[in-house]
C-alpha cells in the first residue's frame, strides 16, 4: 500500500502542476503574452495523469488542441511548455506551435492536433509502426466526445479494429463540443457503441479518481501490448473553463459547474493523501514546490528569446536528400550537410 | 446610405434571402443555439426557428454532403464552414460532387449551393487554421468564388450567391468581420453580380489589385505613397476570384503601366499568379516593370506574434513593391 501512496503522492504533483501551469497560461493571455486559441484542460487533469502512468517509455500518444496536460503528463517540462505559448525560442516546438500544438517526441509524444478527427488515424499508424516492427509499443489516442461524428474518427477506428492494432482510444467525453451539448451532436448516451461496431472492446467510467484513470486504461493498455487489439475507452469527465479562452460558456448553468467541481480531480487526489495519513504540512509542502516550478516556468518564457526567423524557415521540411544542393529552397539544407541539428538556428 | 460592420451586412443578406425564399436554410456547426462561432448567425436561430437554422456536429464531409444533395433535389442550402480551414475534410464533397454535377448530368442537375465562412490567418491560430483557401478552389471549373473586403460587397454578392443556381464559395474575411462600411440601406434590394471589379481608388501611377483583407494594406500603402512620393495608385478589388474580372485589371494597367498584386495566399500559383499571366498576356506592351507580387512568405504559418507578423503581407511591403515597379 505504501507504493500505491508513493504513486498517489506523485501523480498529485503533476496533476497539481498541470493546474497551476494552466491557471498561469490563463492569466498571461489576460496580459497579452500569450495570443492565438488557448484551450484548457482544468477539471481533466487525472486522465492525463492516469492514462501516463499506465505507459511505459516508447509508447506513443497523440491528442487534440487541448494538449498541454499530457504533455506535462508525459514528462514536457513547464519551461518548454510555457515558453511555447509564449512564443519563444525556447518552446517545445520552437514557439512555431503554440498551444494547439505542441510535441515532446522525446516523451512519446507526438502532438498536439487542431483539426478535429484528424489525428485518429495518424494514432492508427503509429500503433501500425509498432505492429509491423514488433517493437512491444502501444499508442493512446486521446479526443473529445464531439470527435466521434467526423469521419476521420471512424476511418481510424474501422482500420484499428480491422488489424487489430496495438492501440487505445480515450474518448474524453468533458460533455460538450465547443458550446453544443453531447445529446445535440449523437443520438447515443453510451459512446462505446460506436467502437462496438468496428470489433473492438470498450470500457466506460468516470474520470476524477487518478487511481481509477490508471488502472481501467491500464487494462486496455496491458491487452493491447499483448496483441488482442484496440480498446475504445469513454471516460466521462468536465472542463471548469470554456471550450477556449473567447468562450464564456454561458450554455452552461453555474449550479451545473459548481455540481461538477465538486469532483475536482485534485481536491479529490489530495482528499485520498489526507485519508492514508499524509501530513497536511507534507501536502503543503509539495503545493508550495509547485508554485515555485510553476513561478519559474513564467520567468523563463518571460525571459526567452523570441521564436527565430532561421527556425522558421528551416523547420518547412527536415533534411532532404532528394534536393541537390544547388536546388535547394531558402533554410531547407542536405542530409550529408549535417542535419537539422547544424542548421545555422 | 448607413454603416454596418461586415459580421452585421453578411446576417441580413442571409435574414432578406431566408425571407424572400423559403427554400434557403443555413446549416453548420454552431449556427444556431450558440449564434456561430463568429456571431454571424446570431438571432437567425429564432427568427427562422430550427428547421431552417441547423446546428450539426462536428462532420463537415457530411453536412456539405447533405447540402449538396439538397441543393440537387431543389433546396438552396448555405453551408457555413465555422472557418474555411475545416472545408478540406470536405474538399472532396465540394471538388468532386457540387463542381461536377451539373456537368455530369449534361446540365440537367444544377446545385445551388452556399458555402460560406472565415478564410485567412486570424491572429496567432497557427499552422492548422491560419490558410487561404482562395489558391486551392479557384483552380476548380464548376464552382464560383467571392472573397469580398467590404460590408457593401459582402451583402451584395452574399445575396447575389444565395439567389445563384450553381455552387458559390463565399471567403469571409476572419479579420474582417468588425470591420464597418457604407450599405444601402433597409429595403434597397442591392445585388451584386459577380465577374465585376470594383474600383477603390483611383489612380495613375501603379495599379494594384488586391482582395480581402489585403486590400485594406493596399489602401493604406496608396496614402503612404501618395503622401511621400506624390504617386496616386489605383486599387482593384476584384471581388470575385472565378469569374475574373480580367477586363477591369487590364484597363487599368493601360492607364498606369505598371501592376502589384498582393493577396494572403502562398507565392505558389493561385489567383495571385493567374492575375500576373493575364496581364502580361493583354497589356504586355504597356508595362514599363515587370509586375510584382507581395504574398504570404512559402512556410506554414508559425504561432509566435513577430514570426506571423513577417509571414502576412505588411503596408511597408506594399510600398516598397510599388517602389520597385515605380523605379522610385
Ligand atoms: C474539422 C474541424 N471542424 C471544426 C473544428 C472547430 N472545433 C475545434 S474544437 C471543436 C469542438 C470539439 O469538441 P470535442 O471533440 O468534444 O473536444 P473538446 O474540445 O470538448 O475537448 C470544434 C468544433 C475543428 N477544429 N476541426
Ligand atoms: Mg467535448
Amino acid at each position: 500500500m505504501a507504493s500505491g501512496i508513493d504513486e498517489l503522492r506523485q501523480q498529485y504533483r503533476k496533476m497539481l502542476e498541470i493546474r497551476r501551469f494552466e491557471e498561469e497560461a490563463a492569466r498571461a493571455y489576460a496580459m497579452g503574452k500569450i495570443g492565438g486559441f488557448l484551450h484548457l484542460y482544468i477539471g481533466q487533469e487525472a486522465i492525463a495523469v492516469g492514462t501516463a502512468s499506465a505507459l511505459i517509455k516508447g509508447d506513443y500518444v497523440f491528442q487534440t488542441y487541448r494538449d498541454h496536460g499530457i504533455a506535462i503528463a508525459l514528462g514536457m517540462t513547464a519551461n518548454a511548455g510555457m515558453a511555447e505559448l509564449f512564443g519563444k525560442d525556447t518552446g517545445c516546438s520552437r514557439g512555431l506551435g503554440g498551444s494547439m500544438h505542441f510535441f515532446d517526441p522525446d516523451n512519446g509524444f507526438y502532438g498536439g492536433w487542431g483539426i478535429v478527427g484528424g489525428h485518429v488515424a495518424l494514432a492508427a499508424g503509429a500503433a501500425f509502426k509498432s505492429k509491423y516492427s514488433n517493437d512491444g509499443h502501444v499508442t493512446v489516442c486521446f479526443f473529445g466526445e464531439g470527435a466521434t461524428n467526423i469521419g476521420g474518427f471512424h476511418e481510424g477506428l474501422s482500420l484499428a479494429g480491422l488489424w487489430k492494432l496495438p492501440i487505445v482510444f480515450i474518448c474524453e467525453n468533458n460533455q460538450y463540443a465547443m458550446g453544443t451539448p453531447m445529446s445535440r451532436t449523437t443520438p447515443l448516451e453510451d459512446l462505446t457503441l460506436k467502437a462496438q461496431g468496428y470489433g473492438m472492446h470498450g470500457d466506460r467510467f468516470e474520470g476524477h479518481d487518478v487511481a481509477v484513470v490508471k488502472d481501467r486504461v491500464k487494462m486496455a493498455v496491458d491487452r493491447a501490448r499483448r496483441g488482442e487489439g484496440p480498446t475504445f475507452i469513454e471516460i466521462q469527465t468536465y472542463r471548469f473553463r470554456g471550450h477556449s479562452m473567447s468562450d464564456p460558456a454561458k450554455y452552461r448553468s453555474r449550479q451545473e459547474l459548481e455540481e461538477r467541481k465538486k469532483k475536482d480531480p485534485c481536491a479529490v487526489a489530495r482528499q485520498r493523501l489526507a485519508d492514508a495519513g499524509v501530513k497536511e504540512a507534507e501536502l503543503l509542502a509539495i503545493e508550495g514546490e509547485i508554485d515555485d516550478l510553476i513561478a519559474a516556468c513564467v520567468k523563463h518564457a518571460d525571459e526567452a528569446p523570441p521564436a527565430t526567423e532561421a527556425a522558421m524557415w528551416d523547420s518547412v521540411y527536415v533534411p532532404t536528400s532528394a534536393v541537390p544542393a544547388d536546388r535547394l529552397p531558402r533554410g531547407v539544407v542536405r542530409v550529408q550537410d549535417g542535419g537539422a541539428e547544424d542548421g545555422d538556428a | 446610405m448607413r454603416e454596418l460592420r461586415y459580421r452585421e451586412a453578411i446576417r441580413e443578406a442571409m435574414i432578406e434571402e431566408m425571407e424572400r425564399d423559403p427554400s434557403v436554410f443555413l446549416m453548420g456547426e454552431e449556427v444556431g443555439h450558440y449564434q456561430g462561432a463568429y456571431k454571424v448567425s446570431e438571432g437567425l436561430l429564432s427568427r427562422f426557428g430550427e428547421q431552417r437554422v441547423v446546428d450539426t456536429p462536428i462532420a463537415e464531409a457530411g453536412f456539405a454532403g447533405i447540402g449538396i444533395g439538397a441543393a440537387m433535389t431543389g433546396l438552396r442550402p448555405i453551408i457555413e464552414f465555422m472557418t474555411w480551414n475545416f472545408s478540406f475534410v470536405a474538399f472532396d464533397q465540394i471538388i468532386s460532387s457540387a463542381a461536377k454535377v451539373a456537368q455530369m448530368s449534361g446540365g440537367r442537375v444544377p446545385c445551388p449551393i452556399v458555402f460560406r465562412g472565415p478564410n485567412g490567418a486570424a491572429k496567432q491560430v497557427a499552422s492548422q487554421h491560419s490558410h487561404s483557401v482562395d489558391p486551392f478552389y479557384t483552380n476548380i471549373p464548376g464552382v464560383w468564388i467571392a472573397m469580398p473586403a467590404t460590408p457593401r460587397d459582402a451583402k451584395g454578392l452574399l445575396k447575389a450567391a444565395i439567389r445563384e443556381n450553381n455552387p458559390v464559395l463565399f471567403l469571409e474575411g476572419e479579420t474582417l468581420y468588425n470591420v464597418k462600411g457604407e450599405v444601402p440601406d433597409e429595403g434597397v434590394d442591392e445585388v451584386i453580380p459577380f465577374g465585376k471589379a470594383r474600383i477603390a481608388r483611383e489612380g495613375d501611377g501603379c495599379t494594384i489589385v488586391a482582395w480581402g483583407r489585403p486590400h485594406y494594406i493596399a489602401m493604406e500603402a496608396a496614402e503612404i505613397l501618395a503622401k511621400d512620393h506624390g504617386l496616386q495608385c489605383e486599387i482593384v478589388d476584384p471581388r470575385t476570384l472565378r469569374p475574373l474580372d480580367v477586363e477591369s485589371m487590364v484597363q487599368s494597367v493601360k492607364k498606369t503601366n505598371r501592376c502589384v498584386v498582393v493577396h494572403e495566399h502562398w507565392p505558389y500559383g493561385g489567383p495571385g499568379a493567374e492575375i500576373v499571366d493575364q496581364i502580361q498576356k493583354n497589356a504586355f506592351d504597356w508595362l514599363d516593370a515587370p509586375i510584382e507580387r507581395v504574398a504570404a512568405l512559402d512556410v506554414p504559418m508559425p504561432y509566435a506574434s513577430n514570426l506571423e507578423t513577417l509571414v502576412l503581407p505588411t503596408v511597408e511591403r506594399v510600398v516598397e513593391a510599388v517602389k520597385k515597379v515605380a523605379y522610385l
